[in-house]
């Protein structure tokens, strides 16, 4: 047991260290349009699709070893978007306490991107969630399948054109007897 | 067979027929809640674990998007339903951040106690159930005696002792009265000899001890990777802890101490949990100690923040601001951008991702649950394990299935 004393503690935004970092992530990805901005002391970066596996494999070695977060947002109602999705990745660098949301976006019909289970494991069962509420695939998973809702569910319940009362799902849901089990 | 010859990927199916499946509730006594795993078993030892959940999956992200800013607390509450005002300091949290209110003294400070005493709460009910899981039913009793004192003080403040929706927008429900500082200061003064009693109970308990000590290994690395938080990561000698390294509240004014422990196993997620119920007696000490007056409401435009009922009944102004607050067509616009914040909650980081698109409810409520991301670790830890240890592991990391499936 050790109650170690208060050290390294992380100012939020952009800071001379997050600059630096900053300046090594755009050094290591030549030829990849990072758009940065900056809300509430938060960095964050958007990048292309495309060039997912990339981005995040080099976020990893910029220092942010912790995914924090993934999610999707769908954004059919969200004033004029030119994208359906948006899929989010909260990343933390443990030992400096930076943080970095790098969002790309997805529009429909190829809702395929790189599963980041290869970059950080702990991304599996957020994935999996991402695909349950959204239907967003992704690729090169090692068990991609629903997480929450039962696997023959066909809909997506997060995406802004399902009801918020649902579609009689769990009115209609098949009932087993003990005699046909 | 040992483990490594069945992990072996060269080896045939016609090998793995020594292993026996088990299926380990939904409706089991050490799941809790319901949530079931699927085990694959070489006679008692475990070789994988695949957990199953979602059978409380209510849509509560899906109602984030319908109800507003304060009405969506009710619903936060029932994430965790073990430290319910950590979810709603979590959420709030988020809100004022995304809407940037600043919040008012008293009002950081009262939120700051009610954090510290849920995550006793929390703790209690973990450890409490670990060792009743372990087959020490005098412990337990111990620690739900003390949980019951914090329902009274909880009752006090919000009227409510379970799900309390306590916090609002840039303040809180009520304020404190003074019979409530004395309630929490006479727990703070009872706190310690209930824990002596219950730590001398379980922490030197040889049958507790060995069959926690080993078990359920998370290594540093696997905890980082993994997305891995709160008492579960410090106990796998991650040093961090929200509260000192980004604080919010009145933390940054407050002394404590981060405890952390090396071992990784069950054992140093208990004595880790023990250790910060200690940590946040000294916390509450100190904030009751500084405790200061003056409102709870953040002031602002007055949009974003629901006035005292007092004033709404009395006066014509604060019923015209009451009615400025509530009315969904006349609420305060949020910014249209969205922000990740998050607080240290009994079990781990827990953060909102809200999107706002200029009404006064989120586009989009996303919630981190430390749970989840705790749960989907377990194979992990159950690897070689044997199937006794089952509910020493899951009793250890806490899963809350409201909040894992939410």
């Amino acid at each position: 047991m050790s109650n170690q004393p208060s050290t390294n503690k992380a100012v939020p935004g952009s800071t001379s260290q997050m600059e630096s970092t900053k300046a090594n992530l755009v050094a290591a990805l030549p030829g990849i349009e990072l758009t940065w901005s900056v809300f509430c002391d938060q960095d964050r970066v958007v990048f292309p699709a495309g060039s997912l596996l990339k981005v995040l494999k080099a976020c990893k070695s910029a220092g942010f070893d912790q995914l924090t977060d993934l999610t999707a947002v769908d954004l059919l109602e969200y004033g004029n978007a030119a994208d359906r999705f948006e899929i989010v990745y909260c990343l933390l660098n443990v030992d400096s306490g930076l943080r970095l949301i790098a969002k790309t976006h997805l529009s429909e019909p190829d809702l395929t991107i790189p599963s980041a289970t290869q970059v950080w494991f702990g991304a599996d069962w957020l994935e999996r969630e991402v695909y349950d509420m959204y239907g967003i695939i992704f690729d090169g998973h090692p068990n991609f399948k629903r997480l929450l809702l039962p696997q023959e569910f066909q809909s997506f319940p997060l995406r802004k054109d399902y009801p918020v009362k649902g579609r009689g799902e769990r009115h209609n849901f098949p009932v087993v007897t003990r005699a046909e089990s | 067979m040992p483990l490594e010859l069945i992990e072996d990927p060269s080896l045939g199916s016609d090998k793995r027929e020594g292993l026996w499946t088990l299926n380990f509730g939904p409706q089991h006594p050490a799941t809790h809640t319901t949530l079931r795993l699927v085990l694959q078993l070489d006679g008692e030892m475990v070789i994988d674990a695949e957990p199953d959940i979602g059978f409380l999956h209510s849509g509560f992200e899906k109602l984030g998007e319908v109800l507003d800013f304060n009405q969506y607390v009710t619903i936060v509450d029932r994430m965790n339903y073990i430290s319910p005002l950590a979810n709603e300091i979590a959420w709030h949290h988020s809100v004022e951040k995304l809407l940037g209110i600043e919040l008012t003294p008293r009002c950081k400070y009262i939120r700051t106690i009610f954090a510290e005493l849920m995550r006793i709460h929390d703790h209690l009910l973990c450890t409490g159930t670990c060792v009743l899981d372990l087959g020490g039913a005098t412990a337990f009793m111990y620690a739900f005696n003390e949980r019951e004192a914090i329902y009274e003080i909880c009752e006090r403040a919000s009227g409510q002792r379970f799900h309390t929706s306590y916090t609002r927008v840039g303040g809180l429900l009520y304020d404190v009265t003074d019979d409530w500082v004395e309630m929490v200061k006479k727990y703070c003064k009872n706190f310690p000899k209930a824990f002596r009693d219950f730590e001398g109970l379980v922490m030197k308990n040889r049958i507790f001890v060995e069959r926690t000590r080993d078990v359920g290994v998370l290594s540093k690395e696997d905890a980082i990777a993994g997305g891995a938080t709160g008492p579960v990561a410090r106990a796998s000698g991650v040093v961090r802890d929200l509260r000192r390294d980004e604080p919010y509240l009145a933390y940054d004014e407050l002394d404590f101490d981060v405890c952390a422990s090396q071992g990784g196993d069950c054992y140093a997620r208990f004595q880790v949990r023990m250790m910060e119920m200690l940590e946040s007696i000294k916390i509450i000490e100190q904030a009751i100690e500084k405790l200061p007056s003056g409102p709870i409401y953040a002031a602002g435009t007055g949009k974003e923040t629901i006035p005292d009922k007092r004033e709404v009944y009395r006066s014509i102004e604060g019923l015209i601001h009451h009615f400025e607050g509530i009315m969904p067509n006349r609420q305060m616009a949020s910014p249209k951008d969205s922000v990740y914040a998050a607080t240290e909650s009994p079990n781990g980081e827990l953060g909102y991702y809200i999107v706002g698109d200029g009404s006064f409810r989120a586009y989009r409520a996303r919630t981190r649950p430390p749970s989840l991301l705790h749960f989907s670790l377990f194979a992990r830890m159950m690897r070689g394990c044997m199937l006794s240890d089952v509910v020493a592991v899951l009793g250890s990391i806490n899963i809350i299935a409201a909040e894992l499936d939410r």
